[in-house]
């Protein structure tokens, strides 16, 4: 298993919080201006990455892929070959990692966490009805803790964004921490869904939201909603981690997720992160890729490096 | 999980993200031993045989030699500009001089890749600054103003837009081929001749483009260049067949000119230094502050006229704001500027180093108190640190000086009316900036500070459409957009 850090649940707020005192500590968030973020985002991007400073971008960005699929028709089949993948990407080449977790829907909890037991590689499952998280509070919790129990190491949850959007930040806060509680052992992610979001002081002050709610991991996107991760969305949660720490002296974790395919967007991420966050970020353990195709891209990549020449696609399995 | 985990492979200690190896090609910049004068469409040698050396800051090695231009050499350049002016460009068809000028646009954009490397070799600023920034810029500049050639009487409809004549213009180091577009695009698309005389550090882009001006079949003598150093420049503005004096550089010399000219009849148009304040208000958005506060002091090393060099941070918001920009200090990356991952290239010269070092000695001996990153500088060359001077009082030379390097003074204001009070008590008055999340304070104070230029909420933004200049001792004139062109018109009027 990865060394994670203790899932804590430091509130900044103090325990159970007044609504008051939630509305006093998301006002104190700095705002944020867009052209700027976008700006800071952009400069990030430029930076250039090559060869072996490349190949150890790559293999790190291995390391931190939580392989995901979330269809409808996935099937106990699909996760077994999944897994196989998850805990041995490149079968030709052993010096490649496996992957940081399986992200999967509950009902298949128990295939992947089989699949992969021993391995080293986490079974994550989305939960708190993903992706809307539009059902009664009891019955997300209710879920969230029945993954934790069939034996999901990390819960990726969906925050309430209706509540957020109207401006009932205490229903957000207390969803989160109840689903914290019913995860028990299991490390949080929240997902902030950016893209409905809009704005990036709307997400700066979701993340710090769900940090202070227990989040160990505060993650973009479902997928399901576009735009799903962006560059300044991204840099806007990091410096909100950042802003955290400070705070709190609790290093919260990281997860972009949707829509990162090519190993190039991926280490413009790491670049991010690396510029923002530092050092003490740039493991599995603080950052995370959510991502289904991202993985063969950065094995292309990576045999690329090790070769000299591009393959063809065909000689990397699409599970 | 009931299994002992295996280890796929060992997690490692996290660490930053390396950059290593990413250098730009030198050799993509093609660079002569040595240069001759540019004059009527030809490589002339200089009357007094001089020769200077233009050395690559970043390493101290001799780049090439450039012909020292005296007296005479100004003379025949001027003589030339002015035979090309009145026999060919003064009476083309104003369309006509618009396709040579988009020729010129559409080649610079061509041969960017190359010109930045040269702007970096010369200069010492990092390769993803010229090559994001100063020759985008350039070409940018080039376009706008071949889109105006032919629709002068539009742009001043009543007033005379028949050229002036010979415009003679002399540019600083900082931005070399960017400050040569600024003034040539706006002269030639006129109908105007030029004479250009580039700095004494940085004259190679300046010679590229004069090679380029030949490939796009400008007319021998509408375009001259004549490097040289002060003494180039005096002979220049000085040539009673000079109509139009165009000077980018410090006030010091500016006012000299000013002084030289007055009664001459020649136009003037100067864009000085500057001492620009950047004001921080407690509710600004502060991680974008702090970026546009970078941004804004260690852009170009500091070589830049409208560098926000004095920050006036709101008292209440003072210590974390201080923390969060120091934070972000270390993070820069100081050193090759051909690496394009450099933030922080070389400074430009020994002279300019030795006067940035001369200022922060005076800032500590005055009491202020210096703040600099860990950051390893190469053994060759010249490079100084980005600095933070806190405790700064209105009375320091750092707070009055243009430093014209990465040096930032740092003060505090407690109300709007103290903002602005300090950051007017300043003789110069190029540009400022403003970070605040309320937009009528933003306009509040757009109104009060006395600075050519006002940002808010961002810094160092241009655009070939927006003019650029100063007031007081940061000069006259604008330059970029249509009041640009205002200066190289009959009808422009004034100084």
């Amino acid at each position: 298993m990865l060394t994670l850090l203790p899932p804590t649940a430091l509130p900044v707020l103090g325990p159970a919080p007044t609504a008051a005192a939630i509305r006093s500590f998301l006002g104190a968030v700095p705002p944020v201006d867009e052209t700027g973020a976008e700006e800071r985002a952009a400069a990030l991007a430029a930076r250039s990455v090559k060869r072996e400073s490349k190949r150890r971008a790559l293999l790190l960005a291995v390391r931190m892929c939580d392989l995901t699929t979330l269809e409808g028709k996935d099937t106990p089949g699909k996760v077994r070959q999944l897994a196989a993948k998850a805990i041995r990407p490149d079968p030709t080449d052993p010096g490649i990692p496996s992957v940081a977790a399986l992200c999967v829907y509950p009902v298949l909890v128990p295939h992947a966490a089989g699949a992969l037991a021993g391995s080293g590689v986490a079974t994550a499952a989305v939960a708190a009805y993903f992706p809307s998280g539009q059902a009664p509070r009891a019955a997300r919790v209710e879920e969230a803790a029945r993954a934790a129990e069939q034996g999901a190491d990390e819960i990726d949850m969906v925050i309430n964004r209706g509540a957020f959007l109207s401006g009932d930040f205490p229903a957000v806060y207390e969803e989160i921490t109840a689903v914290k509680q019913a995860a028990g052992e299991a490390h949080l992610k929240v997902i902030l869904e950016t893209g409905e979001l809009v704005t990036y002081d709307n997400v700066r002050r979701a993340a710090m939201l769900a940090m202070a709610a227990g989040a160990d991991f505060v993650k973009t996107s479902t997928g399901k909603v576009s735009p799903a991760a962006t560059r300044p969305a991204t840099l806007v949660m990091l410096e909100a981690i950042r802003d955290f720490h400070d705070l709190t002296g609790r290093m919260v974790g990281m997860k972009p997720a949707g829509g990162i395919r090519t190993a190039k967007d991926a280490i413009g991420y790491l670049v991010l992160l690396s510029e923002t966050l530092g050092a003490a970020w740039m493991t599995p353990a603080r950052f995370r890729f959510g991502a289904s195709s991202l993985l063969n891209d950065l094995l292309m990549q990576l045999r690329r490096l090790r070769d000299g020449r591009y393959q063809s696609p065909d000689y990397f399995s699409k599970d | 999980m009931a299994d002992p985990p295996v280890a796929v492979i060992p997690p490692g200690e996290p660490a930053l993200l390396e950059y290593v190896g990413s250098r730009e090609a030198a050799q993509l910049a093609e660079i002569r031993d040595s240069y001759g004068l540019w004059i009527d469409g030809a490589w002339t040698a200089p009357r007094s045989g001089r020769f200077f050396p233009t050395v690559n800051p970043a390493t101290e090695e001799t780049l090439s030699r450039a012909a020292e231009a005296g007296e005479e050499d100004a003379a025949a350049a001027v003589e030339a500009a002015r035979r090309a002016y009145d026999k060919v460009w003064g009476r083309m068809a104003p369309k006509e001089r618009s396709k040579f000028l988009f020729r010129i646009a559409r080649m610079v954009q061509e041969r960017s890749r190359e010109l930045a490397v040269l702007e970096t070799l010369d200069g010492g600023k990092p390769i993803k600054e010229s090559r994001d920034f100063d020759i985008p810029a350039a070409a940018a500049h080039f376009f706008h103003y071949a889109g105006w050639a032919d629709k002068l009487e539009y742009a001043f409809p009543g007033l005379d837009h028949r050229p002036l004549g010979v415009a003679g213009q002399i540019i600083p180091w900082n931005f070399p081929l960017l400050m040569l577009a600024w003034k040539v695009a706006p002269a030639l698309a006129a109908g105007n001749a030029v004479v250009l005389k580039p700095a004494e550090t940085t004259p190679l882009t300046a010679l590229a483009f004069a090679e380029l001006t030949e490939e796009a079949g400008l007319p021998p003598g509408v375009f001259n260049v004549v490097t040289g150093g002060g003494e180039a420049g005096a002979a220049v503005a000085g040539h009673p067949g000079v109509d139009k004096v165009a000077f980018t550089g410090s006030t010091a010399v500016g006012k000299e000119i000013g002084a030289r000219l007055a009664g001459s009849g020649k136009r003037l148009t100067l864009e000085l230094g500057g001492k620009a304040p950047h004001v921080i208000f407690d509710d600004a958005p502060v991680d974008q502050a702090v970026e546009g506060v970078v941004n804004g002091i260690f852009f170009n090393q500091g070589h830049v006229c409208c560098a926000g060099s004095r920050l006036l941070v709101q008292e209440s918001v003072y210590e974390p704001f201080l923390a969060r920009l120091k934070r972000r200090l270390g993070t820069l990356r100081v050193g090759d500027p051909l690496d394009k991952n450099t933030d922080i290239g070389a400074i430009n010269s020994r002279e300019q180093l030795d006067k940035i070092g001369g200022l922060v000695e005076s800032g500590v001996e005055e009491g202020a108190e210096l703040y600099q990153p860990a950051c390893a500088l190469p053994e060759r060359g010249f490079w100084f640190p980005p600095t933070l001077f806190t405790g700064v009082s209105l009375s320091h030379r750092i707070a009055l000086e243009e430093i014209f390097g990465p040096v930032l003074s740092i003060m505090t204001f407690r109300t709007p009316d103290e903002a602005v009070e300090k950051a007017n008590n300043t003789p110069y008055g190029l540009s400022a900036g403003v970070w605040t999340n309320k937009g009528s304070r933003i306009l509040w104070m757009a109104d009060r500070l006395r600075a050519g230029v006002v940002w808010a909420n961002t810094f160092n933004k241009f655009d070939p459409a927006s003019p650029f200049g100063g007031f007081r001792e940061s000069g006259f004139g604008r330059e970029g957009g249509r009041h640009g062109l205002l200066p190289y018109v009959r009808g422009g009027g004034g100084l």
